[in-house]
């Protein structure tokens, strides 16, 4: 299965936490949507959706924690009779990342995914640049810094 | 089965000389349901990984055509990993020391998964 990145310091944390947790899907994004990385999709209209829908689960999720006067959740779990679906956030020097991945239960688990992403936030953690305003991504720009990510990630 | 329940089934495993840490693991996700363990082990990564190898042998198992495990013993050089599962889909799993009496621990472990099946 092949990762690719928008930025390369993602790659071998999500490499290693594809093989390791046996995901199927991977995307690394911003809570904006904006695509880090991706590792099993084949179709930019595919990354795109779960971009958009995978932030807008995040979003949501966050308010509501805002509105309990709680931290925002540390992850988000939902199983369905054949596919799992982890939703979680890692903090980083390059600002916070947005972890989707999507499972097999035939070949993986919750608790394996659970347990490859601790790994996976360490290593994002380290790996990312240091000293790096996080980016602020105007609506404006929005369109065009996605159509950008989606070239460089599927080669168009 | 109330949390007191598990208390007391894992408490059965654990006062077996040599077992250092005894957990219910919900197989299909690898969850911890319950555990008493002694400090320094990782209860949810021994679930993850006892909960993937107990697929894995179970689909090996029946490619073998040799029915479903009742009982793994996987012997390391510094301890050992004892895993029952049980008819509701949980793993009773021991987490020992090398010395430790497997027959004695078995017995528990088996006890342990007919009550939580």
């Amino acid at each position: 299965m092949t990762a690719r990145a928008v930025e390369g310091w993602t790659l071998d944390p999500l490499t290693t936490f594809v093989q390791e947790a046996g995901a199927r899907l991977v995307l690394l994004m911003t809570p904006a949507g904006q695509v880090l990385a991706q590792s099993g999709f084949t179709r930019a209209v595919d990354v795109m959706s779960a971009a958009a829908l995978g932030a807008a689960i995040f979003a949501s999720t966050t308010e509501i924690a805002r509105q309990l006067g709680e931290p925002p959740f540390a992850g988000l779990a939902h199983q369905g009779e054949r596919h799992g679906i982890f939703l979680a956030p890692v903090t980083t020097d390059r600002g916070p990342v947005v972890v989707l991945a999507v499972y097999q239960l035939e070949n993986s688990s919750l608790g394996l995914v659970q347990l490859f992403f601790e790994q996976l936030a360490t290593d994002l953690r380290a790996a990312s640049p240091k000293g790096v305003e996080p980016k602020q991504v105007l609506a404006a720009d929005f369109e065009r810094e996605l159509s950008d990510s989606l070239n460089s990630l599927f080669g168009r | 089965m109330s949390a007191n329940g598990y208390e007391s089934l894992l408490s059965r495993i654990t006062s077996v000389r040599g077992v250092r840490g005894a957990m219910v693991v919900a197989g299909a996700d690898g969850l911890v349901v319950a555990e008493q363990l002694m400090e320094g082990i990782k209860g949810a990564a021994v679930a993850a990984l006892a909960a993937s190898l107990a697929t894995r042998l179970g689909r090996a198992m029946e490619a073998g055509g040799v029915g479903t495990g009742v009982f793994w013993h996987l012997q390391a050089e510094r301890g050992a990993l004892l895993v029952v599962p049980a008819r509701s889909g949980m793993l009773v799993v021991a987490v020992a020391e090398p010395g430790v009496n497997a027959g004695l621990a078995r017995l528990e472990l088996l006890r342990a998964a007919e009550s939580v099946a």
